[in-house]
């Protein structure tokens, strides 16, 4: 990235998956590093099962809070069909990372709609630059499900400029301190599947 | 000071806070609620602090502590003025002591609201100066300057935000802290502070002095400014606010821009010399054409909503990046301005195989909420259900398809009652929630008791104003501090205006909860049912058993479907599941299912045979 250029990030997921926080770790890294930040995320409604967006921008200076389509570095989904449906933001050459958990929407249990059949191999040729990550698997592995969106954050940080440290500290700043250390791990985890995709 | 990132909600208390302000009320009200929360979690040290039942009475509050020469604020989202018009259209007459501040929320693409109002006609309307900030600084930096600008002159001051700035994180510099020191002392003055027609009269010739006076202020005050195009091109001047600023500046770079912070009263010099300084003028809002109006009435040619017959930068919906740069091209494009715009610079296109169809995720109501038990067993009946605003709107969707009319906050009863007034060929029934009985609710309950209605009224009570994030209200026995308080019963307010059939009934309980609606519709007198059961999602509780379906008993007739429950779950053929970790266990799917497939377990047992 050059110095005048802004650095887009989109995080998607379904409410309560615990996108917010890690978007704050995202924006924290990025202000520590001694970039201009912007972020922007959907309220109200979103609580209720809803789809959730959130967006991060960086750089020298940032105006607009929202982040123009086509132009996002990274689209990172904790939900599997969630992140088709930001598909637009993303760069020609973004990366996208994947997380394979499935939460069903009120319209496909009800049958009124299906979910979309969708394999890595098919997020592949819609995605040519892909992390397909089992995040919820690998925190649970680390002894809880719900670190899934600090994997994901691992994964995500391979596309962006911010140092170790930056990371570390974000994560130490924003994370209850009974979590830190899962949080941590799930992050350095989330990195290693990222960089094995 | 270390820098911090806020959203504007948190840099407007934090604001607040800075200027020494000394009360702020409100009504809850997306994308507003967070003001308020933050001062009482962080600043109630300084801050008198309280969540009002309804706007009006916030509004009026916050008005009596500005009497005594306090700094007030008063906080909501824009319907919310609508409720507290009636104040703000008289207080702009009377004037204030110390510093007034109304936070005005709007919401531009209505992302939590039933319409969407420009809050800076209401100003205009009111005849009150209005701030607009574009980011998180200003927004906190303006509550400052707004209770300068409140105390200089004697008057109220809107500071209008919108959803972007309300929800965006920026990068703040906090300020120092004030200390007034001042006494806080009511000072009588009748010919000031009591509009009898004699004493009206000569404020309404004040007020228009003090417009004048706020409109050579605002022309020279530094929440105006122009930013020129440093190479010295006059070419092109844009003329923008709030987060359209935001836009403008990386959608035409190199335009000469005219920022306005405080909109109204008009800054008329300001605008007419950046008029006259630039070739073309074009103005970029959100909303309303209302700056665009009052510059071509200055007599200056702007392009503002429009170019020629083209629609250019819409009236409805919120602004961004991909929006602007539409009207950049149509700019270039058009005969009339394309020596003064190049073409946006194009995003490069990525080229993607054809996409699978999605699934809409709409916000439901949550697993185990009690709206859903009653809305199942209320859409048995052949009745009109008038609604108001609350997460109970969402039984307008399907399954549960049952929810004919919202209008506004307490409608339900008023609307219900007019259908009954009207001899409607069906029975109606109004639905309010428990913040909205207590908002707007009571009076038109005390309506339909004495003019002898016979509509059936239901109160949600779920103990909570939940849909816009859970905020104490007069019948949950707690403040905005957490301190426990009087609990009014909806139940006791009901009959003490007259209605003698008050029910409180459990909609967990299917069979009884669709007995006592049946009573209830059937009557010929009124009927109050309150329909008590906290909200899971604020008073979660893990559940003490698991539910579970048997799938030797499990016809696949689909009837539980019809309860739109998320943890009830299709698969592809037709088998049905609970999904364990959103089931909240309130077990009415048993009490739906005809077949008893349905069947509580041991919370530790393994799943067996069931799924």
């Amino acid at each position: 990235m050059s110095a005048k250029e802004t650095t887009n990030v989109v995080l998607v997921g379904v409410g309560g998956q615990g996108i917010l926080l890690s978007s704050a770790i995202i924006a924290t890294a990025a202000l520590d590093s001694g970039y201009d930040v912007k972020t922007n995320e959907i309220h109200g409604m979103a609580q209720r099962g809803g789809s959730v967006l959130t967006q991060i921008r960086y750089g020298e200076k940032v105006y607009s809070p929202l982040i123009p389509k086509g132009t996002a570095s990274v689209l990172a989904s904790l939900e599997k069909s969630e992140a088709l449906r930001y598909i637009d933001y993303l760069a020609p050459d973004g990366l996208a990372v994947v997380s394979d958990q499935v939460i069903v929407p009120v319209t496909v249990s009800s049958g009124a709609a299906t979910y979309p059949d969708l394999d890595e191999a098919g997020l592949r040729k819609i995605f040519p630059r892909l992390a397909y990550i089992n995040a919820a698997e690998k925190a649970a592995e680390l002894g809880n499900a719900r670190a899934a969106n600090g994997v994901l954050l691992g994964s995500l940080s391979t596309k962006l400029d911010l140092d170790d440290d930056a990371w570390q500290n974000a994560i130490k700043k924003c994370v209850k301190p009974a979590f830190i250390d899962l949080n941590l791990k799930a992050f350095y985890v989330g990195r290693e599947l990222a960089q094995k995709a | 000071m270390t820098k911090k990132l806020l959203s504007g909600n948190e840099a407007i208390a934090l604001g607040a806070y800075e200027a020494d302000c000394s009360a702020a009320t409100g009504y809850p009200g997306t994308p507003s609620t967070e003001i308020l929360e933050n001062i009482s979690k962080h600043y109630a040290d300084k801050i008198y602090c309280e969540w009002s039942p309804n706007e009006k009475v916030a509004f009026e509050a916050a008005v009596g502590a500005s009497t005594t020469g306090a700094r007030a604020i008063v906080t909501m989202k824009h319907v919310g003025l609508n409720v507290a018009a009636d104040p703000l259209m008289t207080l702009s007459y009377t004037g204030v002591a110390g510093g007034f501040i109304a936070v005005v929320a709007d919401d531009p693409g209505m992302n939590s609201s039933q319409n969407e109002q420009d809050t800076r006609l209401f100003a205009h309307f009111a005849k009150v100066p209005v701030l607009e900030p574009s980011d998180s600084q200003e927004a906190k930096d303006f509550v400052k300057v707004g209770f300068e600008i409140s105390e200089q002159f004697g008057t109220p001051v809107i500071l209008r935000a919108t959803t972007m700035v309300s929800h965006s994180r920026c990068v703040v510099e906090p300020g120092t802290l004030m200390a007034l020191n001042r006494p806080h002392s009511f000072q009588r003055d009748p010919q000031r502070l009591v509009p009898i027609p004699a004493y009206a009269r000569q404020m309404r010739v004040r007020l228009d002095e003090r417009i004048e006076r706020l409109q050579k202020a605002a022309s020279v005050s530094s929440l105006n400014r122009i930013e020129w195009n440093e190479s010295g091109d006059r070419g092109v001047g844009i003329v923008t606010s709030s987060s359209a600023y935001q836009y403008v500046k990386e959608v035409f770079p190199e335009a000469n821009v005219l920022k306005l912070g405080w909109c109204y009263p008009f800054p008329d010099e300001l605008m007419l010399a950046f008029a006259d300084a630039v070739e073309q003028v074009v103005v970029v809002e959100e909303l309303d054409n209302f700056v665009e109006h009052h510059m071509k009435a200055l007599g200056i040619a702007t392009i503002g909503k429009k170019i020629g017959d083209e629609k250019l930068v819409p009236n409805y919906g919120a602004l961004d990046v991909d929006v602007l740069k539409k009207a950049r091209k149509q700019l270039s494009e058009n005969p009339a301005t394309a020596k003064y715009f190049t073409a946006p610079t194009e995003t490069p296109k990525a080229e993607r195989p054809e996409l699978p169809t999605l699934p809409n995720r709409p916000p439901v109501l949550c697993p185990g909420c009690p709206h859903r038990g009653l809305f199942y067993a209320l859409k048995k009946f052949d009745v009109v259900v008038a609604g108001d605003i609350g997460c109970y709107s969402l039984a307008v969707a399907p399954p549960l398809n049952c929810m004919d009319t919202v209008l506004c906050m307490g409608g339900g009863f008023t609307v219900a009652h007019g259908i009954d007034c009207a001899k409607n060929d069906r029975p109606v029934v109004g639905v309010l929630g428990d913040s909205t009985f207590f908002h707007s609710g009571m009076t038109g309950l005390s309506d339909i008791v004495y003019n002898k209605g016979k509509s059936t009224l239901i109160v949600l009570d779920n103990r909570i104003t939940a849909m816009t994030g859970h905020q104490e209200n007069p019948g949950t026995g707690k403040t905005i501090m957490g301190e426990a308080t009087y609990e009014a019963k909806i139940e006791d307010i009901a009959k003490a205006l007259g209605m003698k059939n008050v029910v409180t009934i459990s909609p967990n309980q299917l069979d009884h909860t669709t007995a006592t609606l049946k009573t209830a519709i059937e009557s010929d007198e009124p009927w109050l049912v309150v329909v008590k059961e906290p909200c899971p999602l604020a008073f979660r509780k893990k559940p003490d058993h698991r539910v579970r379906v048997n799938q030797e008993k499990c016809k696949k007739c689909g009837a539980c479907l019809k309860f739109g429950c998320p943890a009830i779950e299709l698969k592809g053929d037709k088998t049905v599941t609970v999904n364990e970790t959103l089931c909240a266990a309130c077990d009415v799917c048993m009490q739906i299912c005809k077949f008893g497939a349905f069947e509580s377990c041991d919370i530790n047992s393994a799943k067996g045979g069931l799924a």
